[in-house]
């Protein structure tokens, strides 16, 4: 099965996914129903760019509750490793582990790349009833910053108004 | 809805920031930093030369945008440099944070003021009350605007610079946009 072209656009319901957060929490997708979801999809714990991408959103998460948005993220990686990681970054959000099947929420949600096995740098924001309202894939190598996001949540406040 | 290619300064430049060199420079370089970032730190090297070659043409403008997750003093470094700023010292206390990268624990940072001629009670006053917290928010959120993803990064009379930060690059690119600018008539 590959995902290609296939990363999931606005307006679909967000996939169900229940994954590891610890070796015996796990969390799922319903848990942040009545909520927004800011998704976060990238390639390894510990690599370079994502650190700082998600140091970034770690320092952003009050700006994000003011639209009641919560960061989820999401890697291949074992959860050993996000442990090591979260530690090791001060990272405040759950980093979930895509591990076993490996891979199989990426490719639920069309950003899992087949040939490296890692996960794609890519982002989604699902609304409170579960509905995808924005998604993005970035060059793997490149930090996608954080305007994208606030952009669009900021949209979708003013639409509720 | 896409982020894709966003790259300009969504603050343009103003009064509320700390600029160094003439107002009436061509060039505006503006640099969102983190006085705990070594890569920062390198940069602030890079523009001590940059800026005394390139001389009276640009107008370094200094934002901030501490990580505090990787960088644990950051903030603290921050809002020392907009306390010291109060007191009309921000560009001292800036390159002394920068000297100092590897000691920016509030005791250290005290010290340090006692070298800058300021009332001290005042200074360590508005530090210990984080006075000057909202405003580095500020600095640190129109960065984020801007499509800042990391430290250091620099626009150039507002669009983002993406090449080395290298005394030859920086200073190339300068150059180049001064090129693009009509000489005014004499």
């Amino acid at each position: 099965m590959s995902s290609k072209g296939t990363v999931l656009k606005p307006g679909t319901p967000a996939p169900h996914f229940e994954l590891k957060l610890s070796r015996d929490k796990k969390i799922s997708l319903k848990d942040y129903i009545g909520r927004k979801v800011i998704l976060v999809f990238y390639p390894a714990d510990f690599s370079p760019v994502c650190s700082d991408q998600l140091a970034l959103y770690n320092e952003l998460l009050p700006e994000f509750r003011r639209y009641n948005a919560e960061v989820v993220a999401i890697s291949v990686d074992s959860v050993w490793s996000h442990k090591a990681f979260a530690k090791d970054r001060k990272i405040s959000f759950p980093l979930l582990s895509d591990f076993e099947p490996k891979g199989a929420v990426s490719k639920l949600y069309g950003v899992y790349k087949e040939q490296s096995g890692y996960s794609e740098r890519a982002l989604f924001i699902i609304d409170e009833e579960g509905i995808i309202q924005w998604s993005y894939v970035s060059p793997t190598n490149v930090n996608p910053g954080a305007d994208g996001i606030l952009k669009t949540l900021e949209e979708l406040e003013s639409k509720k108004k | 809805m896409s982020n894709q290619g966003k790259s300009s300064l969504a603050l343009p430049v103003g009064s509320r920031d700390h600029m160094l060199g003439s107002k009436d420079a061509l060039i505006t370089l503006v640099e969102y930093g983190d006085y705990e970032c070594p890569h920062c730190k390198a940069a602030h090297e890079v523009l001590k030369r940059v800026l005394g070659e390139l001389g009276g043409k640009v107008l370094f403008v200094f934002r901030h945008f501490p990580i505090s997750t990787v960088h644990p003093n950051a903030k603290t470094a921050a809002e020392a440099a907009e306390a010291a700023a109060s007191q009309g010292r921000f560009w001292e206390m800036h390159n002394i944070l920068f000297e100092n990268q590897d000691s920016l624990d509030i005791d250290s940072i005290k010290r340090y003021a006692t070298t800058l001629n300021m009332n001290l009670q005042r200074f360590e006053k508005e530090l210990l009350e984080h006075v000057h917290s909202q405003r580095v928010r500020e600095d640190f959120m129109s960065g984020v605007r801007s499509g800042v993803n990391g430290t250091p990064t620099f626009f150039i009379n507002g669009t983002r610079y993406w090449g080395a930060i290298t005394v030859d690059s920086l200073t190339k690119a300068l150059e180049g946009v001064l090129k693009t600018i009509p000489t005014r008539k004499e």
